[in-house]
């Protein structure tokens, strides 16, 4: 049965590795902002062929698993002499798959936009780097910060399938904890407790900035 | 004087080349026709007013110089230089980004909806083109445009973000915005049709301020006929995608010779008697 010694006794050990599964987050994060955006912006080229590109890979990448694309990136690349390190093809993989889910995150911020900042920009003459930076992103990102909270927090529950690339996060070190000392329930337990002492306080984060949104 | 205003004279009557000339500019939006094949020459500091019924195309007339809107035939051109088209080895092709960049450095345009960017101050509102798009250092930029924002009588506002202006304060700083890069013409795009009665005022007296200073050309679309009697040089009017009648203000609104026009007036003076009530009622369905 449970074992509160035990568990006081195995938490430093998991507390330690901690630190890997938030950077995994936080870096598999920005790659997604960092692909993602350019991502939106391809599906809305005036170049057919670019948009339909995009559209092709956002569609891919989504319906295949993320468990998937994660062995594909740390076992199969190697055969062509392209190996990551555990950290990096998670973090990869990470980005990547949720780049599509952030280009669409993106897009409906810059939809947002009215068109009359369009019209206006063009009126004062903005080339088209100037009024994407200048005038349509510091207004699309603001809506869509609570959206990708969330995402964020997705992500990091996420993270445990990291584990299945040797990653040593969380998942890992209880499993590694609980084969030692044939005690697993502790071991998990704490692993979700901890998810979710993280997530939760995150996610109620989000919900204000949420409201404070919704009222500008 | 009926010379002066239909022939190919300046208003002061001095040979001048045109500002803008449009050259059979016809544009559709799928198979309806907006304009059809209009002839129009606005001269250095010439006020145009362009009035007309809704859905008469003069809005189309503005957007197509602002390079909003691309005409479907037709060429336009801005002082001396074509506007869509460029020529590559004595073809016209047309133009690409950077010709239209330079070309539309010309223009200036003041929208219905002031389309102000809703994430700066109003000072940065106003310098925001000057350093971005013209390279000016932002010390030179900020002098410029407290100097344009006094003139339109909100130095008081600079730091204050567009939420928290009133529309016609939102429309002078709109107005200081386009000025401030000191376009050749300036294009009104029913500048006063957004705002509730009692702001119109303030606004129209800026562009008339605007117009006294005189070395711009203007362009006005306007539902407000006094005003257009006060400041134009000329008044166009368009119906169906045509104009119809031009003229000194005074042919156009006291000596009207076409029907449409005087169909036109009629129509409008009974709104315009018929009260306040009206205009007050469909601003108010608009807020």
């Amino acid at each position: 049965m449970w074992d509160w010694s035990y568990a006081f006794q195995i938490l430093p050990e998991l507390a330690n590795v901690l630190p890997i599964t938030i950077a995994a987050t936080v870096v598999g994060f920005a790659a997604a902002c960092a692909l993602g955006l350019p991502l939106s912006l391809a599906r809305k080229s005036n170049y057919k062929a670019i948009s339909y590109l995009a559209l092709g890979w956002i569609e891919f990448i989504r319906s295949t698993p993320l468990l998937v694309q994660l062995f594909f990136l740390f076992y199969a690349l190697p055969l062509y002499g392209i190996s990551f390190s555990p950290f990096a093809a998670g973090v990869l993989g990470l980005g990547l798959h949720y780049s599509t889910y952030m280009s669409e995150v993106f897009r409906s911020g810059i939809d947002a936009v009215p068109a009359g900042q369009w019209e206006a920009a063009k009126a004062l003459n903005f080339g088209k780097r100037r009024t994407w930076t200048n005038i349509i992103l510091p207004q699309a990102v603001p809506p869509i910060i609570p959206v990708m909270g969330n995402y964020f927090i997705t992500m990091f529950k996420e993270t445990p399938l990291l584990s299945a690339i040797t990653l040593v996060e969380l998942l890992q070190t209880a499993k590694a904890i609980g084969s030692g000392s044939f005690r697993y329930l502790e071991a998990f337990t704490l692993v979700g407790l901890l998810f979710f002492l993280l997530s939760y306080p995150s996610s109620l984060l989000v919900g204000r900035l949420e409201k404070r949104f919704q009222r500008k | 004087m009926d010379d002066e205003v239909h022939g190919g004279r300046s208003p002061d009557g001095v040979h001048q080349e045109p500002v803008v000339k449009y050259r059979k500019v016809s544009k559709s939006f799928g198979s309806t026709v907006v304009l059809n094949e209009i002839d129009l020459d606005i001269y250095p500091g010439e006020k145009v007013a362009v009035i007309g019924p809704s859905g008469s195309g003069k809005t189309t007339l503005a957007r197509m110089l602002m390079t909003l809107e691309e005409p479907t035939a037709g060429t336009i051109e801005v002082d001396g230089e074509l506007l869509w088209h460029q020529e590559v080895k004595g073809k016209l092709v047309p133009a690409n980004e950077k010709h239209l960049h330079n070309v539309r450095s010309k223009i200036g345009m003041v929208f219905q909806h002031f389309h102000l960017f809703p994430h700066m101050t109003i000072l940065r509102n106003v310098t925001e083109a000057p350093i971005h798009v013209q390279g000016m250092s932002r010390a030179e930029a900020t002098e410029r445009a407290l100097e344009m924002l006094e003139k339109v009588g909100l130095s008081d506002k600079v730091d204050e973000y567009p939420s928290r202006l009133s529309g016609g304060q939102k429309q002078r700083v709109a107005i200081a915005r386009a000025v401030v890069m000191r376009p050749r013409v300036m294009l009104f795009d029913e500048a006063t049709s957004a705002l509730d009665p009692e702001l119109v005022g303030e606004v129209l007296s800026v562009i008339k301020d605007l117009a006294a200073a005189g070395d711009m050309a203007m362009m006005l679309i306007t539902h407000e006929m006094d005003f257009a009697g006060e400041i134009a040089d000329r008044v166009i009017f368009t119906d169906m995608g045509s104009i119809v009648e031009q003229g000194t203000p005074e042919q156009i609104f006291e000596r009207p010779q076409s029907p449409r026009l005087q169909a036109f007036l009629s129509r409008f003076r009974q709104t315009w008697f018929m009260g306040g009530v009206q205009e007050a009622s469909i601003s108010a369905e608009k807020r």
